[in-house]
């Protein structure tokens, strides 16, 4: 077996006496994509924010292609990295926020532009070759120079995940990609990550698309009261989950309730 | 009961017929325009008043406006226009200069650093400008000599101080670190102003701190902070007249030379007014068109307009 893309061990954090996350563990394989689920404040966007040090875990350790983020051993122990090396670190992975954070003086290739340019200091000419293409393949092409805020939501989230790609990270964190948009713009942007899904870049999505998950994860992980309550392939999604995740109720309430109406039909 | 409002109480239907062709007539009124007559009567007034007051104080003998137009363009004149417009520039420079290590200071980890800036902040606000010139102007008496060197070692380099703090000199030290003191507090909040997910976005970029805060903190944070700097600029100008203490020629000093001279006071104010209102009104525009090219509603974007090609030199 490879080694996994994203490993992430024992992950706990606390923000004051606010327990957000409880050992929380998680391996992503090599082209795997995994949905992260769950009610709102459950936990599931920070351990996303862990994964590249957006937040620095209170205890555990994550591993990208091995090497914990973050850290260097040294005499036994691990040691904490510099702001700048850190920053290293985090080039491998790409992220893609819910409210996209597009840099609003940039046009929409500078924006791809901008990482690959100056924190990897490429050739002007190649980065913009590769920015137009990430740009055609995103269906925004056509928009390269506009401003941000001349685009709709959903095309500022399409230029936001082609300028994650820009940097060819080994594996894109989505945290709530569609939660910030109209309805009717949802579906082009998950059409853009289903794309990405489909040519086999290691993904790990936060959302609320129980659908959407089933239909493109690999595996899904169900967190609530910051501690995964249940994971599985995306056929497994069980019923309470589902169910969980649509009325809101907790996924062991659900569990139950899904088991009694089970339970009544076969009696 | 007689005298009690009942509510709810339904109306008779002849009633309710005959208030409907009530409203009906109404309704198919012309809708006249509010009266006016009286703001127009006290807007009249008060222009005649105006006038009148402009033409009364134009015709004053004391004015003699050809003395204003003969030294409008004098050479002396614009040498003080000239020497009140650099003093500007170079000390607006060096306030930001110094007013953004301070800011970032503030906003710093370091808490030494933080109560550094923080002091400089409280003693620069509190000191009057005037006597902050008067004070680096004699900065002599404290140094006598300007030297660099190795510390209790041999030195490099040794100047009497008073040959390098010239009144042009301490006028510019003294106004920029002057001006610094809130330059960096305006600074400091526009920094603080860029939305939380820029410093992210830019982390998750693998942007290392400083190139984050150079290339996606900084050109935000000054577009916002560009009203409140345009307002120091335009202070600091008319400020600058305080530098006549220390002897510097600007404008307000050079048109003081000439009337003590001439005794034609008021035509050379005037003259120095014109030449501080033109010069504010062209900062102001100046602002004003920063504002609209860097605001981010009106970046120079169609998007239905094909992309436009790239720049070659490096952008922004």
């Amino acid at each position: 077996m490879t080694v996994p893309v994203i490993s992430a061990r024992h992950i706990s954090k606390s923000f004051g006496l606010h327990k957000v996350l409880e050992d929380v563990s998680l391996d992503v394989a090599q082209g795997e994509a995994v949905c992260l689920l769950g009610r709102s404040g459950s936990g599931k966007s920070t351990f996303l924010r862990c994964l590249n040090m957006l937040e620095r875990p209170s205890s555990g350790v994550v591993f990208v292609q091995g090497r914990p983020m973050g850290y260097r051993e040294r005499g036994g122990k691990l040691i904490p990295l510099s702001a700048a090396e850190e920053s290293e670190q985090r080039r491998h992975l790409g992220m893609v926020f819910q409210q996209f954070n597009l840099f609003p003086h940039f046009t929409v290739l500078q924006n791809v532009m901008e990482a690959p340019l100056r924190v990897l200091r490429r050739p002007r000419a190649d980065v913009r070759d590769e920015a137009m293409a990430l740009l055609e393949r995103v269906g925004l092409a056509g928009k390269a120079g506009a401003y941000p805020n001349r685009l709709s939501g959903g095309e500022q989230q399409r230029v936001a995940i082609a300028r994650a790609l820009a940097m060819k990270p080994e594996a894109v964190l989505f945290d709530e990609p569609t939660s910030a948009l109209d309805p009717e713009l949802v579906s082009d942007v998950l059409a853009v990550i289903r794309s990405l899904v489909e040519s086999r870049i290691t993904t790990v999505i936060v959302t609320h698309e129980i659908g959407f998950a089933r239909e493109i994860c690999d595996r899904f992980i169900f967190i609530e009261g910051g501690s995964i309550v249940e994971e599985g392939p995306a056929e497994r999604l069980s019923g309470g989950a589902v169910l969980g995740e649509l009325v809101g109720v907790p996924v062991v309430a659900a569990r139950e309730i899904t088991a009694r109406i089970a339970g009544a039909f076969l009696t | 009961m007689p005298g009690d409002i009942v509510m709810g109480t339904p109306a008779p239907a002849a009633d309710i017929s005959a208030a409907g062709t009530e409203m009906d007539r109404l309704a198919a009124l012309k809708l006249g325009k509010p009266s006016r007559r009286n703001r127009h009567l006290v807007s009249a007034v008060l222009v005649l008043l105006l006038v009148l007051a402009v033409i009364d104080l134009v015709q004053r003998p004391a004015f003699l406006w050809p003395v204003f137009f003969s030294y409008f363009f004098a050479p002396q004149v614009l040498q003080g226009v000239a020497v009140t417009v650099e003093l500007t520039v170079m000390s607006m420079v060096l306030a930001l200069a110094l007013a953004m290590v301070l800011a970032v200071m503030r906003l710093s980890d370091n808490a030494v650093l933080r109560w550094l800036s923080a002091g400089y902040v409280a003693i620069f606000r509190a000191v009057p400008l005037l006597v902050l010139i008067i004070l680096i102007f004699n900065v002599a008496l404290l140094y006598p000599t300007a030297s660099i060197g190795i510390p209790f070692g041999p030195q490099l380099w040794s100047q009497p101080t008073n040959s390098l703090v010239t009144a042009y000199v301490a006028a510019v030290i003294a106004f920029g670190t002057y001006q610094a003191a809130y330059t960096s507090e305006a600074i400091r909040a526009a920094l603080l102003a860029v939305p939380a997910g820029q410093h992210e976005a830019a982390k998750a970029l693998g942007m290392p701190p400083g190139l984050a805060f150079r290339r996606i903190i900084v050109p935000q944070a000054l577009r916002i902070a560009i009203p409140s700097l345009g307002n120091e600029a335009i202070h600091l100008l008319k400020g600058a007249t305080m530098v006549a203490f220390i002897s510097v020629n600007d404008l307000l000093n050079v048109v003081q030379t000439i009337y003590n001279r001439t005794f034609q006071v008021i035509p050379l104010l005037m003259v120095a007014c014109a030449w501080y209102m033109l010069m504010v009104a062209v900062m102001s525009v100046a602002q004003r068109q920063l504002e609209r090219l860097t605001s981010a509603n009106a970046m120079p974007a169609d998007s239905d307009a094909p992309a436009p090609a790239v720049p070659a030199g490096p952008t922004l």
